[in-house]
């Protein structure tokens, strides 16, 4: 069972850094906040991983509270670049 | 191995190849909406399968996490699509147009709108 | 806002703190006394606050033929999004970049805003389309492949399946 969880570590940390990379060549400010936005999601799959590799129940409801921040500071990115704030 | 842990193993190995390959996707695509395709699509799925498996391979030991692994489940398919078409729509405003392949004027739907709305707002504007 | 008659708040109501509750047994994961009283004044109290506010549906959604499309509506849904993701696999695997983007637009009939909203979510989550805007009835979509710009045919390819069910269950 861990063998699974090493290839699904490897597998998010490689999705992360073609993200990250996304994040620092931009062009514009959307392309950003497209890649902030895949880093949350894959951040909350991190932490959903972490919380059943260490078999801790809490983490789980650190990944929820995660995603729903997330989910929050792209909307309100969006809004901003809308020019609707 | 149990059962569980079979199927939980490869709901988690899809999913994760599912969220690297949304990684490469926003990396590759040319333009903005085309990479709010790849991240959004795959991201979305990958998580919600990723999540799934964990729940199915903790079954054996107590309900509670598939319940509370269906709710985050329930949370990203609602809460995704909707930061992307935030997103979308903010951009669209902001006139970064889409980039087109072909030279048909037609597809581009979306353009006459926002055309429309400046010529209404100068007119506001010479109005006042 | 129009008014609301006191027969539709208390259904809304009652819709709500239904939805509510459940969430909370989810969050919470136990059965325990303490629990589920807190959780009984918190969801009434919420939901009566939220009455003007969540405007999804009234009682009727509750009827067994709705609850019957709703899980045929995520079946078709759960396919839908398993074809999309093989899709953008393949898109983003193949070398060249098969793409073909544009910006389509068709006309939906259906009648209330929240199912605007669902239909315009499970179109992003579909093969190759992401929703941009509803301005009216008029759905504003970006296709990453464009095979027809003619609006009609644009919304046979992309929605019908999905509108035929979510009338079935919103109206």
């Amino acid at each position: 069972m861990i063998y699974i969880f090493y290839i699904t570590i490897v597998l998010l940390a490689l999705g992360m850094l073609f993200a990250i990379i996304r994040f620092i060549k931009g062009p514009t400010a959307g392309d950003r906040t497209v890649a902030l936005d895949t880093m949350t999601t894959i951040i909350v799959a991190g932490l959903v991983i972490m919380s059943a590799v260490f078999d801790r129940f809490i983490y789980a409801d650190v990944a929820l509270i995660y995603s729903v921040l997330g989910f929050i500071g792209v909307i309100v990115i969006a809004r901003y670049l809308e020019g609707a704030l | 191995m149990s059962l569980y842990e079979i199927i939980g193993g490869i709901l988690i190995i899809i999913g994760a190849a599912f969220l690297f390959l949304g990684g490469l996707g926003i990396l590759r695509m040319p333009d903005v909406y085309n990479r709010l395709q790849a991240g959004t699509k795959a991201t979305t799925m990958g998580a919600m399968s990723l999540i799934l498996g964990v729940g199915v391979v903790k079954m054996e030991d107590s309900w509670t996490w598939i319940v509370k692994m269906s709710i985050i489940i329930i949370f990203i398919a609602i809460s995704n699509p909707i930061s992307s078409h935030a997103l979308a729509r903010a951009m669209y405003r902001r006139k970064r147009y889409p980039f087109i392949k072909s030279s048909d004027k037609n597809m581009d739907a979306y353009r006459e709108i926002i055309e429309k709305e400046e010529k209404d707002e100068k007119t506001v504007m010479n109005d006042q | 806002m129009k008014s609301l008659t006191i027969s539709e708040k208390i259904s809304r109501f009652t819709v709500n703190w239904f939805f509510l509750m459940i969430v909370w047994i989810a969050f919470t994961t136990s059965f325990a006394t303490q629990e589920i009283l807190t959780g009984l004044f918190v969801t009434v109290v919420v939901s009566f606050f939220t009455i003007p506010l969540f405007t999804c549906c009234t009682l009727s959604i509750l009827a067994p033929k709705r609850i019957f499309y709703m899980v045929y509506y995520l079946l078709i849904f759960t396919r839908e999004l398993i074809k999309s993701n093989f899709d953008v696999a393949r898109r983003v695997l193949t070398p060249s970049l098969p793409i073909n983007p544009g910006i389509v637009k068709f006309k939906s009939k259906l009648p209330t805003d929240y199912a605007k909203m669902v239909l315009a979510n499970s179109i992003t989550l579909t093969p190759g389309t992401l929703s941009i805007d509803i301005i009216d009835d008029t759905f504003y979509v970006h296709w990453i492949d464009v095979k027809t710009t003619n609006p009609e045919k644009a919304f046979a390819e992309i929605a019908e399946t999905f509108e035929k069910i979510l009338l079935k269950i919103f109206v």
